[in-house]
């Protein structure tokens, strides 16, 4: 999966946020939506899509898409 | 822990016993918006859960669930030759909440007590306790408790837990009979992760003091104090849906079983979202999944008892059950057996 894919379907995972204001560069966890519960949903999206597993520690340690993007990369 | 396969050992009764104080989710609107709850609503299923009042502990829910047992089955209580009490919830620090449930019941002296710390895996840890006692000829029938009053333990402004975690008591006795067939347990520990769910103060590690009675905001806006539990929720769900599947694939395949022969699935019931993705995961057929968090939440050790009282009218004699659970440490596993001419109870309330 490409890196604007992943922009895309990582956006699909949150309800109320604007799919526009997804960017390889966005610090997710600073929208109003990054919660526990989107979490949880980025985690089993992950384990979905590239059948790999990301823990909470690893949410924690990156803060754009694109280093979450690269992190799942180097698993 | 290897895989372990067990001869003739069965569950001969199940009661459950919760608090008759009922508080909707959506009534928390002085500590979460509408918007967070029905979010929250939608993800886990809590609509409600029952909470005790200051002066009930787990130990009476799980009285009142052997009261119940002795008083609709014929179970006596000179059958019982050992009693195992799992919970998070002692009575006291010491002594043992089991050694007082022995004398409350008017249970034989020669009654082997135990007391287990065990949190969300704490039935099916109970159970390979119970079943590994009752190979021994000296032991015919033991009663398993699991209760635990979570919300004594937990702050409603906790983002992880104060919508989340239930209360309630169980009590089963297990013996022996041809008619209980094959039972299959696996048993696993990861204590690698503890800083995922605990309860940080209060034992000897970190004693109860002023400072730890604090109460304080934290980065993601949860307040609580450091003798409140923590759970990082995911975590947990990490861990939950890279190791459970592949645990239960492990079991099916050291039973000869496949996941199509189970007649239903009582699974821990952590939150709708987790326990679903675990059922696909796993191929499993969703509509085998037993489900009671809407009612109670997640009441730790005891939801799996506690969802097979729920729902007992599905349960049907010679039912094959398989059985799921994660808890703190991690400490997880999963149990295959068969529902013979176990005496489910009616829920009560106390």
């Amino acid at each position: 999966m490409e890196l604007n894919e992943f922009v895309t379907r990582f956006a699909e995972e949150f309800d109320e946020t604007p799919a526009e204001q997804f960017k390889a560069d966005t610090v997710f966890k600073s929208l109003d939506e990054w919660g526990s519960l989107t979490a949880l949903s980025i985690i089993a999206m992950v384990d979905e899509e590239f059948e790999k597993r990301i823990t909470g520690a690893d949410l924690r340690s990156v803060n754009t898409l694109e280093e979450l993007y690269n992190l799942i990369q180097s698993k | 822990m290897a895989l372990v396969k067990f001869n003739n050992i069965g569950i001969k009764a199940l009661s459950a016993t919760v608090p008759q104080n009922v508080v909707k989710t959506r009534s928390l609107t002085d500590y979460y918006t509408p918007e967070a709850i029905e979010k929250f609503i939608e993800a886990t299923g809590i609509e409600e859960r029952r909470l005790v009042q200051r002066d009930q502990c787990a130990s009476d829910l799980c009285y009142k669930s052997a009261c119940q047992i002795f008083g609709e089955t014929d179970i006596k209580r000179e059958d019982i030759d050992a009693l195992f009490f799992v919970s998070q919830t002692p009575d006291y620090k010491s002594p043992g909440t089991s050694i007082i449930l022995q004398d409350k019941l008017g249970l034989k002296k020669s009654t082997l007590v135990y007391d287990v710390n065990m949190s969300c895996s704490g039935f099916i840890h109970g159970m390979l306790m119970a079943y590994s006692f009752l190979q021994s000829p000296s032991f015919n029938n033991v009663m398993v408790m699991v209760g635990d009053t979570l919300s004594k333990i937990t702050s409603v402004q906790d983002k992880g837990t104060g919508m989340l975690l239930g209360d309630a008591g169980i009590c089963c006795v297990i013996g022996k009979g041809e008619q209980y067939g094959e039972s299959f347990f696996s048993m696993n520990t990861d204590g690698s992760n503890i800083q995922s769910v605990i309860l940080p103060a209060g034992g000897s590690r970190i004693p109860s003091s002023e400072e730890t009675l604090k109460v304080k905001e934290y980065e993601d806006g949860s307040i609580r104090s450091l003798e409140h539990v923590i759970m990082v929720g995911p975590d947990v769900f990490s861990f939950a849906i890279s190791e459970l599947p592949r645990d239960i694939k492990r079991l099916l395949e050291y039973a000869g079983k496949s996941i199509d022969e189970v007649d239903k699935y009582a699974f821990h019931q952590a939150n709708d979202f987790m326990t679903n993705y675990i059922v696909k995961k796993s191929k499993a057929n969703p509509d085998k999944l037993l489900h009671s968090i809407q009612k109670y939440g997640n009441t730790a050790g005891t939801s799996i008892p506690l969802c097979m009282v729920h729902n007992r009218e599905e349960i049907k004699s010679n039912d094959i059950i398989l059985m799921n659970a994660i808890g703190a440490g991690f400490a997880y596993g999963t149990v295959l057996l068969n529902i013979a001419d176990c005496k489910i109870l009616k829920r009560q309330e106390l």
